[in-house]
């Protein structure tokens, strides 16, 4: 699974954002308990070191917490997951209207384009 | 204690006159997995020797633990050779035995479990084995002790990559890196990228660089293989 890591680019930073998606997606849960260092380490086949930092980033964003002798946590926060939701939302949109507009497209065809993609096609509907 | 576990201070190692090492310094922090690369004949082996305190510098000095490295450290420093070190008349089972007495931290519990993962069969001889499981069985000898410092020489050279793959699994199972660090040489860089914290890169016995592998993506953008070859041009 390691290979599935883009190698030009940190790994931790990979695996928060992976982590930060699933949460998005519902895959892990408010109170959920995430896998521990040696666990997660051996499912994804990166060094121990690199899940803690890992951990110790998404409590530093208050996304996951520690607790003593169990292990860390995703955040029940409801306010935090509702902001993480917006954060990735705004930072995808972000890269594909600066992508856009580097290839030279203006903000109407920006616009319309997605709505036809989204909406006129039955490819849009599965995205 | 200090935060390095190993320190080369100016060590220069001629063999018959010729240079191996040129005047190379380095410390290792403890708790890592640091990798050595560089080309055939660079100087990874003489490294590890005269970490392991099998070789003695010709100038300079190496300490482990803020002691220095001669064969009393052995206690403390597990050692796996590049060259087949095993005993052929020997079971896996007598094997494990074998090194359990040999040394006091070795682990017989954590080396049956390793046996399992492994799938290793206890009752062979080691010279019925497959050089694929061969090399397991060293690597299950290394991980099995509780040393601080662990020293692997080409552990992944000439296997297969299932076995490569396995190797790899188990360091990350079986190693305590609250506890201990490993300092390994290998050419298989692409493979051990992900399980590393550091590395070394060596050439004509002299360091050409040294780098955490996380900052070598996030402030250079660089693959482990390209900063290599980047590092080894200069």
């Amino acid at each position: 699974m390691s290979k599935s890591f883009n190698n030009t680019q940190p790994i931790y930073l990979q695996m928060i954002r992976r982590i930060c998606r699933q949460v998005v997606r519902g895959e892990l849960k408010a109170g959920e308990k995430l896998p521990s260092v040696r666990e997660m380490a051996v499912q994804i086949g990166v060094n121990p070191n690199t899940v803690q930092r890992v951990y110790t980033e998404l409590e530093r964003l208050m996304i996951a917490e520690t607790r003593r002798g169990l292990g860390s946590f995703i955040t029940e926060d409801e306010f935090r997951l509702k902001q993480l939701r917006e954060d990735l939302k705004s930072e995808q949109i972000g890269s594909f209207i600066k992508d856009m507009q580097e290839t030279g497209f203006s903000p109407e065809e920006i616009v319309e384009g997605v709505r036809k993609k989204l909406f006129s096609t039955k490819a849009g509907k599965g995205v | 204690m200090s935060d390095n576990i190993v320190n080369f201070l100016h060590v220069t190692k001629k063999y018959l006159g010729q240079i191996a090492l040129n005047n190379v310094s380095f410390d290792l922090p403890r708790g890592k997995i640091i990798a050595l690369v560089g080309p055939n004949g660079s100087g990874k082996s003489t490294i590890l020797k005269l970490t392991a305190g099998l070789a003695r510098p010709s100038h300079g000095s190496v300490t482990v633990r803020g002691k220095s490295a001669n064969r009393r450290i052995a206690g403390e420093v597990a050692y796996l050779s590049e060259l087949d070190a095993l005993y052929p008349f020997f079971t896996v089972e007598e094997t494990i035995k074998f090194n359990a007495g040999l040394f006091a931290d070795f682990d017989g519990q954590k080396a049956r479990e390793i046996l399992g993962f492994m799938q290793l069969e206890p009752d062979k001889k080691v010279r019925q084995l497959s050089k694929g499981n061969r090399g397991r069985l060293k690597i299950l000898l290394a991980l099995s002790r509780r040393a601080p410092l662990i020293l692997m020489d080409e552990p992944l050279a000439g296997l297969d990559p299932l076995v490569r793959d396995s190797i790899i699994k188990s360091m990350i199972s079986y190693l305590d890196l609250q506890e201990q660090t490993v300092f390994m040489s290998t050419h298989e860089v692409s493979e051990v990228e992900p399980v590393l914290d550091m590395v070394i890169s060596l050439s004509k016995g002299q360091i050409k660089g040294m780098e955490e592998v996380e900052k070598i993506r996030e402030q250079r953008g660089l693959s482990l293989v390209d900063w290599m070859k980047e590092t080894l041009a200069k």
